[in-house]
C-alpha cells in the first residue's frame, strides 16, 4: 500500500483474476471503485444500504454487498463480477427461463446464484430461499428467476 | 432457395432480443457512464412538509474543495408541469413537501457534492401541514397553493378550483343518476383508502445534461418520455426544440415513475450554473423515493345501486386522489380514474366526481395503470359487498353487469366488438383456473383458512388525441435490416415485440432484424411516450407501415433487376420473387443498396422505409359531462387469487395469482406472460406491504428500502398463472391491443376480496398486512 499519507491510498485489487491498481479514498465502497476506476459497471447502484443485492459481487466466494464493503478492506480477497463470469450456465438459465426484463437485478441476482450452486450444490428451496431473498427485483413474479436458478441447482446437484 | 412459406413470429414465444447482453452484464444504464471531468451534482432537500423559505446561506458549504456551483430557486423563479404548471424545479419562497429539492450544490467529485449539502443552511419557519386529501378537502383547509388559478394549463383538461387544495376537479355525468338511485332497491356504499407509495425502480433515476458552445442542450436520461423533455426544456427554458438532444438507454424498470420531467431541468439548471459543462445527477434510494415523483394515494367512496335481481342501475363514484405537493401526473390520472370509474360494468346513470388534491406529501406521478389499479381495488370491493348484500355469487353478480358491445362507457363512448375485449370470457376463464366451483372458503386441517377472490379489469389508453410514433428501417448490405423507433425498453420487452411484428411483415428470420436499443432524439423519428400500454400498438402501426414503404422499394428495385413489373413481385425468406414462379427472384442482400447494372451502373440505391402512426378521432373531455372518446379500445380482464389464511396471527400466504388477459392477438405469449406476472407481483407487493408511513408533521417515516418493504423473493404467489383471450383489434399490429399495465390492476382488489373473505371482515383499506387486517376484525381499523 502507498498512502500519500493524507487522503488516498493506492492498493490492489484482484477482481476476475486480474490486479488492478487503484487509488482510494477510505471512506471509498468497493462498489464505487469497481464501477467508476476499473469500468466494471455490472455491479449496481440501488439502495447502497443493503437491502436490494444489485451491487452483489463475491469475495472469495461468497457473496457480499459490494455498497456495504469498503474497497480498502477488499484488497486481500479474490473478487468477481458478473464480467468475470462470461457464458456460465447460470446466465444461460436466466435466459432460458425468462428471469429477466429491464435487467437491472440480474448480475446481482446471477451472482448470487453462482455462489448458491458452488456452496450448495443440492439445495432444497428452502436454501434456495433463504439466499435469495437478499436480492429484489421488481419487475419478474421472482418465479421465472426460482426456475431459472432452480435449474442450475440441480444441474451441477446430479453433476 | 425458396423458402417463402412458413416465416411465422407473430404469436410465437421468441428470445428476448435484449436477454443475452443482460445476463451478461454488460448493458450500460444511465448511471453505469463514467468520464473524467464529468461534474456531479447533488441536492439539498427540505427537512419540513410545508414551510417558508427564510434564507438560504451557502458560504461554509463553498468552503468545501471541489464545490463549483450552488443553484437556488431564485435562478428560475418559474412553475413548470406536464399539465397544469405549479412546480418550481427548485423551491422558492416557500416548500411544499419533505424531501423537496432546495438547492443544488455542483462538485468535482460526488461526495464533495454530498459534503458540500449537508453544510448549505436553510431557515425554514413552518407552516400547517395539509396531512391528508380529507383534510385538504375540508373548507378552511391550509392552502398548499395560494394562486393555483394562476398556473399555466398545458393540456385543456385540467380544473383548479381557485382558493381551495383541488388542483383539478373531473366530473362525469351520465343518464340521471337522482333519479335512477331512487329507484334502486338494494344499494351499497363504501370507502376505500390507500397511502401514497412509490414504484421502486431498481434503477434510481439519474440524468447528465450539458450545454455546448453552440447552444445545444444534449440530456441524456433514464425517462420513459424523451420527446417530452424536449417539449418542456422548450416550453420553460425557451430553447428550440431543435436545439434539444435527448438520449436514453435501456432502462432499468420504470412503472410509469420515470414518464414525467422531474431530474432533467434541475441538471439543466446546474449545468448552466457550471458554464454549460456535462453534470450529472442520481438519485439516492430515498430521493428517489421522497425527493422524485412517486405514486399517488387515494380515498374513494363509492355508492352502487342495483335490482333486487342484481342489475347495476346507478353508481356515484367521488375519489380524492392523494397528488401531493403538486399536480404532475395526477391531475391525468384523476381524469382517467373518472372515465373508466365504473370498472367494465354497464351501469347507465353515473355521477363521478374525481379530485386531484394537493397535500403536503411527495408529489406524485403516473404508476403503471395509471388510475386503474386504484379505482378498481374501490369497485371490485364495492361489488364483492353488494353481491353479499344481494346475497349473489359474486362471479354471477360480475356477469350479471358486465359491459358489452352496444353498451356505452363512463364517457359515453359506444362500445362494439372492435374495441372492448370480451370481459365475460375472461371471468370464466379465470372461474376455472381459481377452480371457483370447489369453494370460495374452507378451512384446512392445519387451523388454515383458504379462501378465494376475484376481480374484473379494465383499462383504456388515455393518450394525447395526437400520440404517434415513427419508424425508420434501413436495410444493410447483407440484406438485414435496422429497425429504428423512439420506443423506450424500460424491460417490458418493448423492442422485441417490435421486431417480431417486422419480421413477420417482411417474412424475415428475426436474427436479421437489429434493434437499436437505445434512443437518438435526433436520429429517431418522434413518438410521443413509452407509456399507457400504448407501444406495441402507436409503434407497431409505424413499424409495419415502415415495412410496406421498403417493401414496394424493394419490389421496385427487384422489378428492375428482374425486368418484371413490382406488382408481380412478392418479398419473403431474404428474397424477392415473382408470385407466379417463387424460383425466381433476386435476394434482398443483392438489392440492398439498389441494382448495379453489368456495367457498373446503379440505380435506386438504399432501401430505406419510414412509417408513422397517429391516434384517430380522439376527443378531449367535456368539462361539465365528461362526454368523450379517450381512447381507440379498452383491454379488459379478470384477476384471482387464493390465499392461505392463519386465523391466529393474521399472517397470510399468496397461494395462487391468475390472470386472464384479452389483450387482443398476442405477439409473444412467453413474454406476455412475463408481463403478467410481473404486473401481478407489482399490484400484489402494493397491495399487502407498500406505503409511505407519514408523521404529524408529514414527514415520511420509512424513505428506504429497508422499512418501505416489497416483495422478495419467497413472498411471491406459489403459483402464477396466466392465460389470454384474444379478441382482435382491427386496428392493433396484427389485431394487438395494449398489454404492459394489466397483470397490475386487479390484483389489488382481488387481493382485498379474498382476504375480506378469509378474515370474515370487509378489507377497506390498504396495506393488508396482518396488524390491519387484526384492527379490521376488533372494528378498529382507521382509515388511513
Ligand atoms: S445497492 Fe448494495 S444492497 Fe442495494
Ligand atoms: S428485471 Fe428489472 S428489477 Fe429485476
Amino acid at each position: 500500500m502507498i498512502s500519500n499519507g493524507k487522503s488516498k491510498t493506492v492498493i490492489e485489487l484482484h477482481v476476475n483474476g486480474d490486479s488492478h491498481e487503484v487509488m482510494v479514498r477510505s471512506g471509498d465502497t468497493l462498489l464505487d471503485i469497481l464501477r467508476e476506476q476499473l469500468g466494471l459497471s455490472g455491479a449496481k447502484r440501488s439502495c447502497e444500504n443493503g437491502d436490494c443485492g444489485a451491487c452483489t459481487v463475491l469475495a472469495d466466494g461468497k457473496p457480499i454487498h459490494s455498497c456495504l464493503s469498503l474497497a480498502i478492506e477488499s484488497c486481500d480477497q479474490s473478487l468477481m463480477t458478473i464480467e468475470g463470469l462470461m457464458g456460465s450456465p447460470i446466465q444461460q438459465a436466466f435466459v432460458d427461463n425468462w428471469a429477466i426484463q429491464c435487467g437491472f437485478c440480474t448480475p446481482g441476482f446471477i451472482l448470487n446464484c453462482h455462489a448458491l450452486a458452488t456452496e450448495h450444490p443440492n439445495a432444497s428451496d428452502e436454501v434456495i430461499e433463504e439466499w435469495m431473498c437478499s436480492n429484489l427485483c421488481r419487475c419478474t413474479g421472482y418465479q421465472e428467476i426460482k426456475e431459472a436458478v432452480q435449474s442450475v441447482v440441480r444441474a451441477s446437484g446430479n453433476a | 432457395m425458396t423458402t417463402n412459406q412458413g416465416w411465422k413470429s407473430v404469436g410465437n414465444p421468441e428470445q428476448r432480443i435484449d436477454a443475452v447482453e443482460k445476463a451478461a452484464g454488460t448493458v450500460k444504464y444511465i448511471g453505469d457512464f463514467a468520464m473524467p471531468g464529468l461534474l456531479h451534482a447533488k441536492l439539498v432537500t427540505s427537512t419540513h412538509a410545508h414551510a417558508k423559505i427564510l434564507s438560504i446561506h451557502t458560504e461554509e458549504a463553498w468552503k468545501v474543495p471541489g464545490v463549483r456551483a450552488i443553484v437556488t430557486g431564485e435562478m428560475f423563479p418559474f412553475h413548470i408541469g406536464p399539465i397544469l404548471a405549479d412546480r418550481p424545479p427548485l423551491a422558492w419562497e416557500k416548500v411544499r413537501y419533505y424531501g423537496e429539492p432546495v438547492a443544488i450544490v455542483v462538485a468535482d467529485h460526488e461526495y464533495q457534492a454530498k459534503q458540500a449539502v449537508q453544510k448549505v443552511q436553510v431557515e425554514y419557519q413552518p407552516l400547517p401541514v395539509v396531512n391528508s386529501v380529507q383534510q385538504a378537502f375540508e373548507t378552511g383547509a391550509p392552502l398548499v397553493h395560494e394562486n393555483s388559478s394562476q398556473y399555466m394549463k398545458i393540456i385543456s383538461n385540467v380544473y383548479p378550483v381557485p382558493g381551495t387544495n383541488i388542483g383539478s376537479h373531473i366530473k362525469i355525468r351520465k343518464g340521471d343518476f337522482q333519479t335512477a338511485w331512487l329507484s334502486c332497491e338494494e344499494i351499497f356504499e363504501a370507502t376505500y383508502s390507500f397511502n401514497l407509495t412509490d414504484h421502486v425502480a431498481m434503477e434510481t433515476r439519474s440524468t447528465r445534461v450539458e450545454i455546448t458552445p453552440s447552444g445545444k442542450v444534449v440530456v441524456h436520461s433514464c425517462t420513459q418520455s424523451p420527446f417530452t423533455i424536449k417539449k418542456v426544456f422548450n416550453q420553460f427554458f425557451n430553447i428550440a426544440v431543435g436545439n434539444i438532444v435527448v438520449h436514453a438507454p435501456l432502462v432499468g424498470g420504470a412503472f410509469g415513475g420515470k414518464g414525467t420531467v422531474q431530474l432533467e431541468p434541475l441538471a439543466y439548471l446546474a449545468s448552466k450554473a457550471v458554464g454549460g459543462k456535462l453534470v450529472k445527477l442520481e438519485n439516492s434510494r430515498e430521493e428517489d423515493m421522497i425527493t422524485s415523483p412517486c405514486h399517488i394515494g387515494l380515498k374513494a367512496t363509492i355508492s352502487l345501486g342495483a335490482t333486487k335481481e342484481g342489475k347495476l342501475v346507478a353508481g356515484k363514484y367521488t375519489f380524492l386522489v392523494d397528488s401531493g405537493a403538486y399536480t404532475d401526473q395526477a391531475a391525468g390520472i384523476t381524469r382517467a380514474a373518472a372515465l373508466d370509474c365504473t370498472g367494465p360494468y354497464n351501469i347507465p346513470n353515473v355521477w363521478c366526481d374525481s379530485y386531484c388534491m394537493y397535500t403536503n406529501h411527495p408529489f406524485a406521478t403516473s404508476f403503471r395503470g395509471y388510475g386503474h389499479p386504484e379505482l378498481t381495488f374501490a369497485v371490485e370491493r364495492t361489488m364483492d359487498q353488494l353481491a353479499r348484500k344481494l346475497n349473489l355469487d359474486p362471479i354471477r353478480f360480475r356477469l350479471l353487469n358486465t359491459i358489452k358491445p352496444g353498451d356505452t362507457s363512463p364517457t359515453q363512448t359506444l362500445l362494439d366488438a372492435n374495441n372492448i375485449g370480451d370481459a365475460a370470457k375472461c371471468i370464466e376463464r379465470a372461474k376455472e383456473l381459481i377452480q371457483w366451483d370447489q369453494g370460495q372458503r374452507r378451512e384446512t386441517g392445519e387451523r388454515k383458512v383458504r379462501s378465494k377472490g376475484i376481480s374484473l379489469f379494465w383499462k383504456t389508453s388515455t393518450t394525447a388525441t395526437n400520440a404517434q410514433a415513427g419508424t425508420v428501417l434501413t436495410f444493410e448490405a447483407d440484406g438485414s435490416v435496422n429497425l429504428n423507433c423512439a420506443a423506450i425498453e424500460v424491460g417490458q420487452g418493448a423492442k422485441t415485440v417490435l421486431a417480431q411484428i417486422l419480421a413477420e411483415k417482411l417474412k424475415m428470420d428475426l436474427k436479421d432484424i437489429h434493434v437499436t436499443m437505445e434512443l437518438n432524439s435526433q436520429y429517431d423519428p418522434h413518438q410521443w411516450r413509452t407509456v399507457a400500454s400504448s407501444t406495441t400498438f402507436l409503434a407497431g402501426r409505424a413499424v409495419l407501415a415502415a415495412a410496406e414503404d421498403a417493401i414496394r422499394q424493394l419490389k421496385k428495385t427487384a422489378g428492375i433487376a428482374m425486368q418484371c413489373s413490382p406488382e408481380d413481385l412478392d418479398v419473403g425468406g431474404g428474397r424477392v420473387y415473382l408470385k407466379a414462379n417463387p424460383e425466381y427472384g433476386v435476394q434482398i442482400k443483392d438489392i440492398a443498396l439498389g441494382y448495379k447494372y453489368p456495367n457498373g451502373h446503379t440505380v435506386e440505391g438504399q432501401i430505406i422505409g419510414s412509417g408513422k402512426y397517429v391516434q384517430r378521432h380522439l376527443t378531449p373531455m367535456d368539462e361539465n359531462t365528461g362526454f368523450g372518446k379517450p381512447g381507440p379500445w379498452w383491454s379488459v380482464g379478470a384477476q384471482a387469487v387464493e390465499v392461505e389464511w392463519d386465523p391466529k396471527d393474521y399472517t397470510y400466504k399468496i397461494l395462487k395469482a391468475i390472470t386472464v388477459l384479452d389483450g387482443g392477438t398476442i405477439i409473444n405469449p412467453m413474454m406476455a406472460t412475463q408481463q403478467m406476472r410481473g404486473g401481478m407481483s407489482l399490484g400484489l407487493s402494493f397491495a399487502s406491504s407498500e406505503g409511505f408511513i407519514f408523521d404529524q408533521q408529514g414527514i415520511v417515516r420509512n424513505p428506504q428500502l429497508r422499512t418501505y418493504k416489497i416483495m422478495r423473493f419467497g413472498e411471491q404467489p406459489e403459483e402464477y398463472l396466466v392465460d389470454f383471450i384474444e379478441t382482435p383489434n382491427i386496428d392493433g399490429p396484427y389485431g394487438a391491443r395494449g398489454i404492459g399495465e394489466y397483470g397490475v390492476i386487479g390484483a389489488a382488489a382481488a387481493l382485498g376480496n379474498s382476504l375480506s373473505t378469509a378474515a370474515g371482515v370487509e378489507l377497506n383499506h390498504l396495506p393488508l398486512i396482518p396488524e390491519l387486517i387484526w384492527q379490521a376484525k376488533q372494528g378498529k381499523e382507521e382509515e388511513l
